[in-house]
């Protein structure tokens, strides 16, 4: 779950009152969010660093509210004022507008070149906006999170923004080989080339996990304006030349990247968040891009749709009995404008741009039932009849397991991953003779493999449990994982056997090798006895 | 004990005694319990090389009443013999007499009566011998003088038999030790059962008591399809990355899926339809073939829901699963790699959601959870979702006891599900309520082999509907 961290005054000065720490708990209980922490800077860098480092840092009280992954429009403090405010029918869902410029309109060409690499671009520009020192830092804050999220840690989609004072268009997206790149990037006092960078950036704990999404390809996404000036390397890092501060007026947004649905939908919610602080309250300019095939499109799209569900449907899916004009009222609050339309039972829902997690009516069902509260539903039992079949291997371990039990083995729960060395090398076999599955890049020896016998689990855990009375006697009855039939773990030569029932073999028993006992860290003699239940269905 | 009063009285005697001393008189001697001498008597032992003990077990014999009552007027055999007159007696009239009915029959077996059935007025009793000797009477007589040892083993067996003869130092008289009931006692030999495989039994009881049936789920591995796809998981959403699943190098790829239901999923995440958007993606086969570790047991239930979809026409049902499932995710004290996932599914016409919160109400209820609240939520493949808590009296604060939705229609409709079949499901994981219940904080003290047996072998019966206690002291050894 994404959590944002919103200063707590700020959030209730804007939201026009104060509330308790329960109350403003209990209203995002009903909303669906979460007051995961009451925190500060303070306490924030005292945690990680120590008291000391802390000194002199910031006490100002931290909301951090766990916010739905599909919500994009509540990353920031600015749309979780507006949702909550709308929630609690202080004020109406603004209506967000694009509008064509006075003068020319900026225009973003891309060339064919980004098609192996990135091949999507949308720009938009917000004209005369107000930054406070709050706002620049939000606005900051609100990219990361939907790099972190939709954007899928920016590969799918990287937000550039620039002071577009400081820049002449029209904008060219083009990519080109590394060393052919070369500008002076944020925070840095000189021009390095592109190759230079992505050596620099090894180091940086922020940049480093982007590198590898262009890092071997032979050519860099680049962002010119028509001076030959930089303004970004998505998705690493932008040029210096064109950084924003609080002090800046008009900011020219592109995001580019390879899922197009998505990009669309990241300038839909950056432009609409933040339009707010635009002269011309929640009016975005427009900006065009052309692609490559000639192909101009005009952004943001900020699209409205309107779908039509049934009154009856939400009644029914929910399990409430309210009137089409209610439930157009509820929805309403939920930031969907509705009406109720035709012969008085269908609902006209207005989708706005910055809902793009509305995709079919179960959607808005659930923002119905939201708005409703969920514990003022009534709670009533489905008539179901059904008769319950246990599955029947399900049903033979549970007998089997009780009948261990009282015949004195102790019944142990082991782990189905394990080394490779666990299955093969202590058992005296070689992992191809195995046929285990093997996991991709596991993070330690012990995810390497899943279990092709429950022996290892058993043998490990009587290493584990060396100070127990003796005699240890353990069982496991559960599944392993084989690609087909194995060969079976060394015996003591002479003292093994296959088990035969109803003229199948189903498993295997003997004494331990002492090389398995040993490979294991035990001590004692050991036997043990496997046998496959599935032919005893 | 060794430094008390009885064992130097004890020392002192010894030493002025030759040949040794008997316990039993020197406490008879000395007026204390015999029990006080064995403790000092056992206590100078175990000091070493002080005194030397030997353990003699002596019998007593005294009569019982009845025997003291027969060596007083002799056996009742004789009496039967004494009361016969020359001329004999008739049976019924020994018969009454008082010694009659037991004597006759041992007199008859000595060869002392007999008995003539032809006599005129019923059978009559006559002498065989003319004198006899009381064996029993005078018996009895050398046990009272207390020359018990000149009997023979079997003698005074057959006199214990016959109840004129007892044990002395039988446990009626004897003084006993005073239990010591902080001492730990000694287990019987037992097996065991695992504490979340008790726990696991109980909620498979509890789901079969609500009519709701097991599905299948003996497969770890699982394609990409059955675990994100066919739930409408989108490929590029985050769960299905390196970091939180467990992909497979070998074998890497699911070969057999169905493919004209793969061609509805992926029609429906890349263009939408059956009355959605979509996810407006391209969605790559490849990717849907990547095997995995299963990362939850819903996929599971979508083949179960698949497999329902085929059957024509559509009845309702009532699923559930209790299985493991893999995370790649951080490790900390309440998570690892492996844990089990309880699930629980229904399918019918015109489900709302009133009903799912009913059947959780109804469901957690066999839990001893009454107190539920629930609360809007966001999964991929549910909408409307809904986390449920429960109020923690200790804690006194909500906490989250499970997760639950309304499946959605993208991922119902491509089965072949009809359009007003609903599916309602919720889970829960199964290590959380068996730590809350066994009071046990680390989840690798209960998972795992590193776990200690002794925690297996001491861990009391799950009663999932009884308050949860907090986890027993120690008593300090």
């Amino acid at each position: 779950m994404p959590t944002v961290s919103v200063k707590r005054d700020l959030l209730f000065q804007a939201l026009g009152r104060t509330y308790t720490d329960e109350e403003f708990d209990e209203l995002c209980f009903e909303f669906g969010l979460e007051l995961d922490e009451i925190t500060s800077e303070k306490e924030i860098i005292s945690k990680e660093q120590g008291n000391v480092k802390a000194a002199g840092a910031s006490d100002v009280v931290l909301y951090k509210i766990d916010v739905p992954a599909n919500r994009y429009d509540l990353l920031c403090l600015e749309g979780l004022v507006r949702g909550l405010q709308v929630f609690k029918e202080r004020i109406k869902a603004p209506v967000y507008k694009r509008v064509m410029p006075d003068g020319k309109i900026q225009k973003l060409i891309i060339t064919e070149e980004t098609a192996k690499i990135r091949p999507f671009a949308v720009a938009a520009v917000l004209r005369n906006i107000k930054f406070t020192k709050d706002r620049y830092d939000s606005f900051i804050e609100l990219q990361e999170k939907l790099h972190q999220n939709i954007c899928r840690k920016r590969a799918l989609v990287a937000i550039g923004t620039h002071d577009l004072d400081t820049l002449s268009g029209p904008f060219t997206y083009t990519a080109k080989r590394p060393s052919d790149i070369k500008f002076k990037p944020l925070n840095k006092t000189k021009e390095y080339t592109a190759c230079e960078l992505m050596n620099i950036y090894k180091t940086d704990n922020h940049l480093k996990h982007y590198l590898h999404i262009i890092e071997n390809k032979p050519l860099y996404p680049v962002i010119y304006d028509s001076n030959g000036v930089v303004l970004s390397m998505p998705p690493i890092i932008n040029g210096d030349h064109s950084r924003i501060t609080v002090n800046t007026r008009n900011i020219f947004i592109e995001c580019t990247g390879t899922d197009f649905t998505k990009a669309k939908i990241v300038l839909d919610i950056i432009v609409t968040m933040f339009s707010e602080y635009c002269e011309n309250q929640f009016t975005v300019e427009a900006a065009e891009v052309v692609f490559p095939n000639g192909k101009s499109y005009t952004f943001p799209e900020l699209a409205y749709r309107k779908e039509m569900v049934r009154a009856d449907l939400i009644n029914k899916k929910v399990g409430i009995r309210e009137t089409p004009e209610n439930l157009a009222k509820l929805l309403t609050r939920m930031y969907l404008k509705s009406e109720v339309i035709g012969d008085g039972n269908q609902i006209e829902i207005e989708i706005p741009p910055t809902r793009a997690d509305i995709i079919h009516a179960c959607d808005i069902v659930e923002d119905a039932a939201i708005a409703y509260g969920y514990n003022n539903i009534q709670m009533t039992l489905p008539k179901t009849y059904t008769i319950a079949n246990q599955f029947p291997l399900n049903k033979l371990t549970e007998l089997l397991r009780y009948d261990m039990a009282a015949a004195g083995f102790t019944e142990v729960l082991t782990f189905a991953l394990c080394s490779q060395e666990d299955i093969a090398d202590k058992l005296g076999l070689d992992i191809s003779a195995t046929k285990a599955v093997h996991i991709s890049n596991p993070k330690t020896a012990e995810f390497q493999v899943a279990r092709t016998t429950l022996l290892p689990g058993l043998l490990k855990t009587i290493a584990a449990n060396r100070k127990m009375p003796l005699p240890l006697k353990l069982f496991e009855i559960s599944d392993i994982v084989i690609k087909d039939s194995n060969t079976g773990p060394a015996f003591f030569p002479g003292r093994c056997a296959e088990i035969f029932a109803r003229g199948q073999s189903v498993g295997k028993l003997g004494v331990l090798h002492p090389d398995v006992i040993t490979k294991f860290e035990l001590t004692m003699p050991c036997s043990s006895l496997e046998i496959n239940i599935g032919p005893f269905l | 004990m060794a430094d008390g009063p009885v064992a130097e009285l004890l020392l002192r005697r010894l030493e002025a005694s030759d040949g040794g001393l008997d316990s039993a008189e020197l406490a008879a001697e000395l007026g204390m319990e015999h029990q006080a001498v064995v403790g000092a008597v056992k206590s100078l032992q175990a000091l070493g090389e002080v005194i030397e003990a030997e353990l003699r077990s002596t019998k007593r014999w005294e009569l019982t009443a009845e025997g003291e009552e027969i060596a007083r007027e002799g056996s009742h055999e004789a009496r039967v013999f004494r009361s016969i007159p020359p001329e004999g007696l008739a049976q019924s009239e020994l018969m009454r007499l008082p010694s009659g009915k037991v004597g006759f029959s041992k007199a008859m077996s000595n060869k002392w009566i007999r008995v003539d059935k032809s006599a005129a007025d019923g059978p009559r009793v006559f002498r065989v011998v003319d004198s006899m000797e009381d064996e029993v009477q005078r018996r009895l007589q050398l046990i009272q003088g207390g020359q018990a040892e000149k009997l023979g083993e079997k003698e005074r067996s057959e006199l214990r038999k016959r109840k004129l003869l007892a044990e002395v130092g039988s446990w009626r008289d004897r003084p006993f030790k005073p239990y010591n009931f902080l001492a730990h006692g000694v287990l019987p030999d037992s097996g065991h059962l695992h504490p979340l495989l008790k726990v696991r039994s109980q909620f498979r009881q509890i789901f079969l008591e609500m009519g709701f049936t097991e599905m299948p789920t003996d497969n770890f591995i699982e394609s990409s399809f059955w675990n994100f796809d066919a739930l409408f998981q989108p490929q590029q959403h985050p769960a299905r990355d390196q970091h939180d699943t467990f992909f497979l190098r070998d074998p890497a790829e699911a070969l057999q899926l169905p493919m004209d239901y793969v061609q509805r999923v992926k029609r429906t995440h890349s263009q939408g339809g059956y009355g959605s958007q979509g996810y407006k993606y391209t969605w790559k086969l490849d990717e849907a073939r990547k095997n995995l570790l299963r990362t939850h047991t819903t996929s599971a239930s979508a083949r179960a829901l698949y497999r329902l979809a085929q059957k024509k026409p559509f009845t309702p049902v009532k699923y559930f699963s209790i299985d493991r499932v893999f995370r790649n995710e951080t490790l900390d004290a309440t998570h690892l790699a492996e844990f089990h996932q309880i699930e629980g599914v229904v399918a019918d016409h015109g489900l709302t959601l009133g009903h799912l919160m009913g059947v959780l109400r109804e469901f957690f209820t066999k839990l001893g959870i009454t107190q539920l609240r629930f609360k809007p939520a966001y999964n991929p493949y549910t909408e409307p979702s809904m986390e449920v808590f429960s109020y923690h009296q200790g804690l006194k604060k909500w906490v989250e006891v499970g997760n639950s939705g309304v499946f959605r229609p993208e991922m119902l409709l491509p089965m072949g599900l009809p359009e007003n079949v609903s599916v309602i499901a919720w889970g829960l994981s199964l290590e959380r309520p068996t730590m809350i219940k066994y009071g046990i904080n680390n989840i690798r003290d209960l998972v795992g082999h590193k776990v200690n047996l002794q925690m297996v072998y001491d861990s009391p019966l799950c009663r999932l509907d009884a308050e949860p206690r907090p986890p027993p002291t120690q008593e300090a050894a």
